[in-house]
């Protein structure tokens, strides 16, 4: 039974679905013309209706508990459960304002987290103030800028960014003031180490780059690169987007990056949930600590304190200390996987990438051949003669219960496929993926309009899109109208 | 394949222009429309707005992109085409029978710096 | 193996042969061997049993205290349904909706968050949610310039200190001019509004209550702001609008705020939810997700994210904010919530509220050395004026285990010795009575 009946739809004036305890106090008076006039238009239900409904409304939706999500750049591990236990724990649900001596606890444990990451990544300090990977992008590109306007150096107004970056990156170059300079990727993606050259002068500054970049190729040339940026005045961001596959083996920090941001929802198993929260921690080498945002969480004395006064700080970027809930769960996870276990990360991370790619190029175009890191791009069917599509092939993953990998990223293949399996998912698992994957490639070869019209057996099936931007239905009030 | 209209003139940025004595008719081309998808909103610009020849003159959304239109000639916008505000996929429908603005020409002579069909038949192809 | 990795020595072995290598440090073969084998300074693995007793020595150097300050954190009580709700694997392990065939769950509730808010705020059209109130201000402030295509704008002196923090900082890179609007007896001054706005402004931000509890009256603002075609920006913490005046209906632009205060735990200041409602006019100027509804081939109701044009995914360096995602379990949050609070629930949460702050306040500046500073309504938050040390009514609060007023001089120095206080429907007369025991004898 397909379920879309909105909560308002189930409303009855006169049901309730709260208690309250019945008030202490007089009724004060508020003056009616600070008053709304009408009263909004909320649901009116008991709360066995409330659970039933968002049950119904669960079940439409795929989760990594129910299967597996190879989406590139996206990074979808577990979600460890006592993570979500500990991070619920009372205790560090704490006022905002507490004072510090009241908060050691979970200061301890924004401390510990932010050296953790900087050990992890080679940089010397952590905020972890940012909300989520695109509020760190745009923190760490502030950084860039504050640092150039300290040396009195104003001409670098300029940022470059490969044309396989992530569509975040020349959207926050651009938010944070500057200009963007877009250079031309090798093939497999990698910085043009000539066209660098030229690209580099005194107006540039800084370049942001994510490696291994977004074809799951490692910039081997890294360390010519960022010496040159380097001694052409320049600034080097790391887009964290992509760390999962050198966690324990290779520092960011050491390969002469000044400035990343890493994604705790991605590498550092928080969960999605949707879309977020996410958390995105800044880290930066020690002669940019001083521009981190405020406020900062220092330990002095073996006792964790607050600073808000710093003259060089790029400012406040968030109302008060980040996604505090998100950190309690990457510090759990930290503490799991230890200095034992965190190598194991990248290495099966990246087994498990390459064993798909090489079991399934005989079907797939692969167009960047070649060890990869943790993820990689196919260009479609290898058999285009069908006219099956990397839509199609995608919408026709969901009938066999597999979240369809990431489609039409990067820019630069007309039909990218781009694929990431995560260190948790078992080789049963990925045999299975790689199984289904082979017979959407045949249903594509003998029977095209079976792929093209999927997917058959999800809840609801190809959405009219165009309709919806050009008449937006955004509300339930539009509906009733 | 797509249509090309003799006669009227033509911007690399696939805007085309119909002129009517002092006044010049904007809209984009056949291959535009197919290059962008189903379009889904016209961003119009006011009446009586001034427009240098390359500046920004309003902007096309299909579902999947976006894309800026530049005006090709300088102007006083007399006019613009209301109707694409409820149906934008007139431009889909019929990219040359509708026009997105009408501009008062400042100055005539830019219209030779623009292809003619031929030219950006050569430059689609 | 560790207990998250799946991989038997079989499997690695057959993987590896597919792949043909040998083992898996030949996966890394080209990366510089100087970069590689660092010896780092982290803790061990941690059994589930060691990291319990790790969490709980860290929880026991917290101090739980009953909270008499909000000026942006407000203690509302959390109905239990919602926790069991969100942590559904469904919802909780989600990716982003963009396959929406396979996510038709969150985009649902995001509908329904977006009905709410607009409900709330009496505005059109509402984004799937941004990450906090003060983000979501910057994101409105952005928003505005982009609209109008001018570089200044106007602030009241009486928003959140905080949130004129972070909208410093994003104004400061991206070269906005931010001019203040004086206040006057802890509300923004009218007539300096309208002296200084001019066309060179994009608009102005306000915020009602504002950061001293006041709740202001913009009747007039529109009319002024019409004379310059300027766009007009309310806060608000979404909660009072139960009660309170619109956005809408004082001629708002855009409406943006916090909505922690819809039972969201105070979680040490995170996460919370920002959101973000304007007109229709403004829609597509908008940053961040929108959902919309429409139907699937067989003609089914479906919902599906709408206007991705505008996004930065597809405008890259021309989009006008660089967000990519949204609190979404904030905004499942919340939308249950007010399904479970309802109409009613909400209103009474929020007036119970209201008069637990005004029974404070009476009782506080009915003692000797308290008294009121500025005579205007206030809503959930209110300043008192003391001639007691400020720093030792804390002290001693903390003592009884309450965390006292927030000292208003930390944020202006003009302020010493004003106290800012707050009390929800948690709030109980036993506790209030306390804190008045204790302020007595300060």
């Amino acid at each position: 039974m397909y379920y879309d009946r909105l909560i308002f739809e189930i409303s009855n004036p006169g049901r309730k679905g709260y208690s309250l305890p019945k008030s202490e106090f007089k009724e004060y008076s508020l003056s009616n013309n600070l008053q709304r006039n009408e009263e909004p238009m909320l649901p009116e239900v008991s709360e066995l209706e409330v659970v039933r409904h968002y049950t119904n409304v669960s079940v439409k939706n795929f989760g990594i508990e129910k299967g597996f999500y190879p989406l590139g750049s996206c990074t979808m591990k577990y979600n460890p459960k006592i993570n979500q236990d500990l991070s619920n724990m009372p205790e560090f649900s704490l006022h905002p304002y507490a004072p510090v001596k009241a908060a050691q606890g979970v200061l301890e444990i924004y401390y510990e987290t932010q050296r953790i990451l900087s050990e992890l990544s080679g940089l010397h300090t952590f905020t972890l103030n940012p909300y989520a990977g695109a509020h760190g992008e745009l923190i760490g590109l502030m950084i860039i800028k504050a640092y150039h306007q300290k040396q009195n150096d104003l001409k670098r107004t300029k940022i470059i960014v490969p044309d396989s970056a992530h569509g975040t990156n020349p959207a926050t170059a651009s938010v944070a003031g500057f200009d963007v300079v877009e250079v031309k990727s090798n093939m497999d993606g990698t910085v043009n180490v000539d066209d660098l050259k030229e690209a580099l002068n005194d107006e540039i500054a800084g370049i942001m780059l994510t490696n291994p970049n977004t074809l799951g190729i490692f910039e081997k040339d890294i360390l010519e690169i960022s010496s040159l940026v380097h001694e052409a005045g320049g600034l080097l961001y790391y887009d964290g987007a992509n760390l999962n596959p050198l966690l324990g083996l290779a520092r960011p920090g050491d390969m002469g990056f000044d400035i990343m941001h890493i994604n705790l929802h991605k590498t550092f198993s928080t969960p999605h949930g949707g879309g977020g929260p996410g958390s995105g921690p800044v880290g930066v080498v020690e002669h940019l600590v001083e521009f981190l945002p405020k406020p900062v969480v220092k330990k002095v004395n073996n006792q964790f304190d607050i600073e808000f006064n710093n003259d060089t700080t790029i400012g406040q970027i968030s109302h008060f200390y980040g996604n505090i809930g998100v950190v309690l769960k990457a510090y759990s996870y930290l503490l799991s996987i230890g200095k034992e276990n965190f190598k194991h990360i990248g290495g099966l991370s990246v087994l498990n990438a390459n064993y798909i790619k090489e079991s399934l190029k005989d079907d797939y175009l692969l167009p960047i051949k070649g060890i990869c890191k943790h993820e990689f791009v196919f260009d479609g069917l290898i058999d285009k003669s069908s006219h099956v599509t990397t839509l199609d092939v995608a919408k026709r993953l969901l009938d066999y219960d597999v979240h369809p990998p990431t489609i039409y990223f990067p820019l630069i293949f007309k039909e990218a496929l781009m694929i990431e399996p995560p260190e948790t998912e078992s080789k049963a698992t990925i045999d299975n993926f790689i199984t289904i994957m082979r017979k959407v490639a045949e249903e594509a070869r003998t029977n095209p309009e079976l792929v093209k019209g999927a997917p058959y057996n999800t809840v609801v099936k190809r959405l009219d899109e165009a309709t919806a931007a050009r008449n937006p239905i955004v509300k339930f009030r539009d509906i009733e109208s | 394949m797509s249509k090309i209209i003799d006669g009227l003139y033509y911007a690399n940025s696939h805007e085309w222009v119909k002129v009517e004595d002092a006044f010049a008719y904007v809209g984009i081309t056949d291959y535009a429309q197919e290059s962008l998808g189903e379009i889904v909103f016209v961003e119009l610009p006011e009446e009586d707005d001034e427009i240098s020849a390359g500046g920004e003159l309003s902007a096309i959304e299909s579902v999947k992109a976006a894309s800026d239109i530049v005006s090709p000639v300088t102007g006083t916008i007399v006019m613009v085409n209301e109707e694409l505000e409820d149906s934008p996929e007139l431009v889909n429908e019929d990219p040359y029978e509708n026009w997105i603005v009408k501009i008062e020409m400042e100055n005539k002579s830019e219209l030779e710096a623009l292809l003619n069909a031929a030219e950006y038949k050569e430059l689609i192809e | 193996m560790f207990k998250y990795l799946p991989h038997t020595e079989e499997d690695i072995k057959a993987m590896l042969e597919v792949v043909g290598v040998n083992n898996i440090e030949d996966l890394f073969s080209e990366i510089p061997a100087e970069l590689m084998g660092q010896d780092l300074d982290v803790p061990f693995s941690h059994s589930e049993l060691e990291l319990q007793r790790r969490f709980q020595d860290l929880a026991d150097k917290n101090t739980t205290l009953i909270p008499f300050v909000g000026a942006g954190a407000y203690d509302h009580y959390t109905p239990s349904v919602i926790r069991h709700i969100i942590e559904r694997q469904e919802f909780l392990t989600a990716y982003t909706p963009y396959q929406p065939e396979i996510s038709q769950g969150t985009l649902q509730y995001i509908f329904e968050y977006q009905s709410h808010i607009c409900e709330l705020t009496g505005m059109d059209v509402s984004n799937a949610s941004m990450y906090d109130g003060a983000t979501s201000t910057a994101e409105a402030m952005f928003m505005a310039i982009g609209a109008k295509k001018r570089d200044k704008i106007l602030l009241s002196k009486t928003v959140n200190p905080n949130i004129i923090e972070v909208l410093k900082t994003y104004a400061r890179f991206r070269n906005i001019t931010i001019d203040y609007i004086d206040s006057i007896d802890g509300e923004t001054s009218i007539e300096d509004f309208k002296q200084k706005n001019s066309k060179e402004y994009a608009g102005i931000i306000v915020q009602s209550p504002n950061f001293y509890g006041i709740i202001e009256n913009y009747d007039g603002y529109r009319e002024v702001l019409d004379e310059t075609k300027s766009l007009f920006i309310m806060n608000s913490d979404i909660s009072t609008l139960s009660v309170l005046k619109t956005p809408r209906e004082y001629g708002v632009d855009i409406a943006i705020g916090d909505a922690q205060a819809l039972g969201i735990p105070l979680g040490y200041g995170g996460p919370y939810i920002g959101y973000l409602a304007t007109t229709k006019k403004l829609m597509r100027k908008m940053p961040g997700r929108i959902c919309g509804v429409t139907k699937d081939t067989e003609g089914k109701r479906a919902f599906v994210l709408t206007l991705q044009a505008r996004e930065q995914h597809i405008r890259r360096e021309k989009a006008n904010s660089n967000i990519c995602s949204n609190q979404s379990l904030l905004a499942l949050f919340v939308t249950v919530y007010l399904a479970v609070m309802g109409k009613k629930g909400l209103k009474e949460a929020q007036m119970n509220s209201f008069n637990a702050t005004h029974y404070l306040y009476e009782q506080v500046t009915s003692l000797e050395g308290f008294d009121v500073v500025f005579n205007k309504e206030f809503f959930k938050d209110c300043v008192i004026k003391t001639t007691k040390d400020v720093s030792k009514i804390n002290e001693l609060l903390f003592d009884k285990g309450i965390l006292g007023p927030l000292d208003l001089e930390l944020f202006d120095p003009t302020m010493k010795n004003y106290l800012l206080f707050s009390a929800t429907e948690k709030r109980t007369k036993k506790e209030i009575d306390l804190l008045v025991s204790v302020l007595e004898v300060a």
